[in-house]
């Protein structure tokens, strides 16, 4: 166990894969509420929460730093809130103000009073996980880095906020109405929300700077949520994702020689590309297959249609022919030649020399759709 | 003051002051058209994206040439653009998720990047870590020609598809039903602001040109609801924030230009909030407090003819503190000026010393005609200045108005 602890590989990925799993079960949430970007604005402004707990106390980590970046990122939420309910802008340009002014401030406080202090603004922007087995405290007997103890803590908090609220959370982010009603008070727990992920912010931005956090919230959730439906499998995908990432990350990193973090950041987009291409139902493949599932459906219902149309025509023999399909409803031959070929596979229409017959399948479908509601008794 | 003469003639604070002056002029016109549009946060995650193509110019070009840059920079937010575009139209994912995740993407394979030239390419990357934040120093002379021509190119595109830019920005449906090619000009328009973007890499860096494209257009629609005058007003804010900040930096030296500018847009954007004539808080204030004057004084006057009334006594006075203890609060400097408009008239009845106050016939009159014109409000819209005056208490007229009802459910 202490060996494990002092391993300085073993103490990088497991920060980065708690960061991950504190990020995904936060982001879960945060994606589905569409508070994203909102979570993009509390990660920078928290740089001011920061530099304000420091020169108040000359703390750069521990609880009250936690707790001061956490009312940092609230009070970037409530500002936002309180300019959007002026009626004077929009949610998204509120947000694209607020954020940048904070963070100036943060980055102009540091200019001036904090020249050689550990933190500057490219650390929490950037982050530095490699160094985090350099700081560490004694617990029980073992040397445990520091930034992963508090990243262990935080994610604690953040796994019993969701197990404790998971009812509420769910309604509310599906049916916030509906939560209201019921007196869930889904405001007060959308702060809740945002308040933990300021707390979180600040834990992570020691290991991968606030950017970097910002992928372990959004991509591992939005990757899940393409994976699949039921909301305790996006959850659960996603902390699986976090902890691939921060593994193959810090491989790649390591090979590479470049950022750990940027690494592991870059492993979540590729499980979201492994995820967007090849998601079950909403992967873009399924879709496409999907797509042309419905189109060649819609073609042969086409044929019946068409074919219903002529049925009892004196013309009946030259337009239900394969080569009359051409001219009329404008396929190619080859294209003809394939839907007949499905059509007769699918049982709906029969071949009779050159002629092309319904069969009484092929009528339901055609009557189905030619006059809707009188086609049940012949099917 | 005399000193802040001597920084004008110093030839580097002119190139900065004129380079933050072409930067404040591009993304003020053309964040106009994304914060119309409700793509404020674009300006965000395309800034970000620019990082990796910083690294990429650089890489490719060997050296820190700002053109090489740019077009790295243009290139990768294109990228991201078309990333997002993909995320939005063909998942369920929503427009902010796939804001975050191209912009976290992006922005992570920057910082990979500048690692990896780091370790590769020698100490000679130092400058572009002044990307993040920008730096004005490191604006030099022969960059000046450069951005003007992106300035003079982006203003000329503006002005050429001008009805086309106006027509999808308040009303995309109208503007697909017209003919016109909405996602091309989605397309045109997003490329723009990666343009505007590319400009602030110098000067504000990508950290901050969130605010370099949200803050001008914003400020300026306080001011006025037509979009001419909203382009032409967001040009100006963002020059002016361009140059304050530009100039602070330069005198206050060390001091990283983006956020400078950052703050001053910011204080622009307050003090329009503030102080703009129609939409400003402060006049809104105002109006509250004299609506609701008015309306107190209505009630005192109600109050004085249904005492009459009740008391069938056509000179009836109501004794003052009497009115007081009926609405809980004191009344009397209202009487005064109702006193003083003629519209109520001061009773003794010795030996009692108290005040009363008796409504007058033009009291009568005037609590007439405001019952009047009330009913002609609630009656419809037949009464145009009814109209009218529901319009201005909404606080939406003219730019915004299409802007709520298209865009709101376009997205998808």
């Amino acid at each position: 166990m202490s060996e494990l602890l002092a391993s300085v590989p073993f103490a990088i990925q497991a920060t980065g894969a708690l960061v991950g799993i504190a990020g995904a079960l936060l982001g879960t949430f945060l994606v589905l509420r569409g508070d994203a970007m909102t979570t993009d604005a509390i990660s920078h402004s928290i740089l001011l929460g920061i530099v304000l707990v420091w020169m108040a106390t000359g703390l750069t980590s521990g609880p009250l730093q936690i707790a001061g970046a956490a009312l940092a990122g609230l009070a970037t939420v409530l500002l936002v809130q309180l300019l959007v309910r002026t009626g004077r802008m929009k949610d998204d340009a509120a947000i694209g103000l607020v954020f940048p002014a904070l963070f100036s401030v943060g980055v102009l406080l540091l200019n001036v009073y904090a020249r050689d202090v550990h933190i500057d603004a490219h650390t929490v922007l950037l982050g530095e996980i490699g160094f985090v087995w350099l700081d560490t405290v004694p617990v029980a007997g073992f040397e445990v880095p520091r930034a992963l103890l508090w990243m262990a803590l935080v994610a604690l908090v953040d796994a019993a906020f969701v197990a404790a609220f998971y009812k509420e959370l769910k309604l509310a982010t599906f049916d916030p109405a509906l939560a209201a009603a019921l007196g869930f008070a889904p405001a007060a727990l959308g702060l809740a929300l945002l308040g933990l992920t300021s707390a979180t912010a600040v834990a992570a931005f020691d290991a991968v700077g606030v950017v970097l956090f910002l992928a372990f919230v959004i991509v591992p959730p939005s990757a899940a949520y393409l994976l699949t439906d039921a909301l305790w499998r996006v959850l659960a995908y996603a902390c699986g994702i976090a902890v691939a990432s921060s593994v193959l990350g810090y491989a790649a990193a390591v090979r590479l020689d470049v950022s750990i973090g940027g690494s592991m950041a870059l492993a979540t987009g590729a499980f979201l590309a492994i995820a967007l291409a090849f998601g079950p139902r909403h992967g873009l493949i399924a879709r496409a297959i999907r797509r042309r599932g419905r189109r060649s459906s819609n073609e042969n219902r086409a044929l019946c249609v068409h074919l219903h149309h002529h049925e009892d025509d004196a013309e009946a023999e030259v337009e239900n022919a394969v080569q009359a399909l051409r001219a009329h409803l404008r396929w190619s031959d080859a294209h003809a030649r394939a839907v007949v070929a499905r059509s007769l596979d699918a049982g709906l229409i029969r071949r009779q020399s050159d002629r092309l017959l319904l069969t009484a399948k092929g009528r339901a479908t055609a009557r189905e759709i030619v006059a809707p509601g009188e086609a049940d008794g012949t099917e | 003051m005399v000193e802040a003469f001597a920084y004008l003639n110093d030839a580097t604070i002119r190139t900065v002051m004129a380079g933050a002056a072409l930067l404040g002029v591009t993304s003020g016109v053309l964040g106009t058209f994304a914060v119309l549009r409700r793509q404020s946060l674009l300006g965000d995650t395309l800034s970000h994206a620019a990082l990796p193509g910083i690294v990429l110019g650089f890489v490719v070009v060997g050296g820190r040439s700002l053109p090489a840059l740019s077009l790295g920079a243009l290139l990768t937010g294109a990228a991201a653009a078309l990333l997002m575009l993909l995320l939005t139209r063909r998942t369920r994912l929503k427009t902010d998720a796939a804001l975050g995740i191209a912009l976290s993407l992006f922005f992570a394979a920057g910082v990979v990047g500048l690692t990896w030239v780091q370790g590769h390419a020698g100490a000679s990357q130092a400058g572009l870590e002044t990307f993040l934040f920008g730096q004005a120093a490191a604006l030099l002379r022969a960059d000046l020609p450069w951005m003007a021509g992106v300035t003079f190119f982006s203003l000329a595109v503006v002005a050429l598809f001008w009805k086309e830019f106006e027509a999808v920005s308040f009303d995309p449906e109208f503007a697909r039903a017209q003919g016109l090619p909405v996602p091309v000009l989605d397309a045109v328009l997003t490329v723009m602001v990666a343009l505007a973007v590319v400009l602030g890499l110098q000067l504000v860096g990508v950290v901050l040109m969130a605010a370099m494209v949200v803050a001008p257009a914003v400020a300026a629609r306080q001011w006025v609801r037509r979009l001419p005058a909203m382009v032409a007003l967001a040009a100006l804010f963002g020059a002016l924030g361009g140059v304050g900040g530009a100039l602070i930096s330069a005198v206050g030296r060390g001091l990283a230009t983006g956020p400078l500018i950052v703050l001053c847009l910011t204080a622009l954007v307050a003090l329009s909030l503030t102080l703009a004539p129609e939409r400003g808080l402060i006049v809104g204030l105002a109006r509250r407090f004299r609506a609701r004057r008015t309306l107190r004084d209505r009630q005192l006057l109600e109050a004085l003819r249904r005492l009459q009334e009740a008391h069938d006594d056509p000179s009836y006075a109501a004794e003052q503190g009497m009115v007081d203890a009926y609405f809980g609060a004191p009344t009397r400097a209202r009487f005064r000026a109702l006193h003083g408009r003629g519209l109520v008239r001061r009773v003794r009845h010795m030996p009692d010393e108290r005040p009363h106050w008796e409504i007058t016939a033009r009291g009568r009159d005037h609590l007439r005609h405001a019952q009047e014109a009330d009913d002609a409000d609630v009656n419809g819209a037949a009464d145009p200045n009814g109209a009218d005056r529901r319009r201005a208490a909404n606080g939406t007229r003219g730019a915004e108005e299409p802007v709520d009802a298209g865009r709101s459910g376009g997205d998808r």
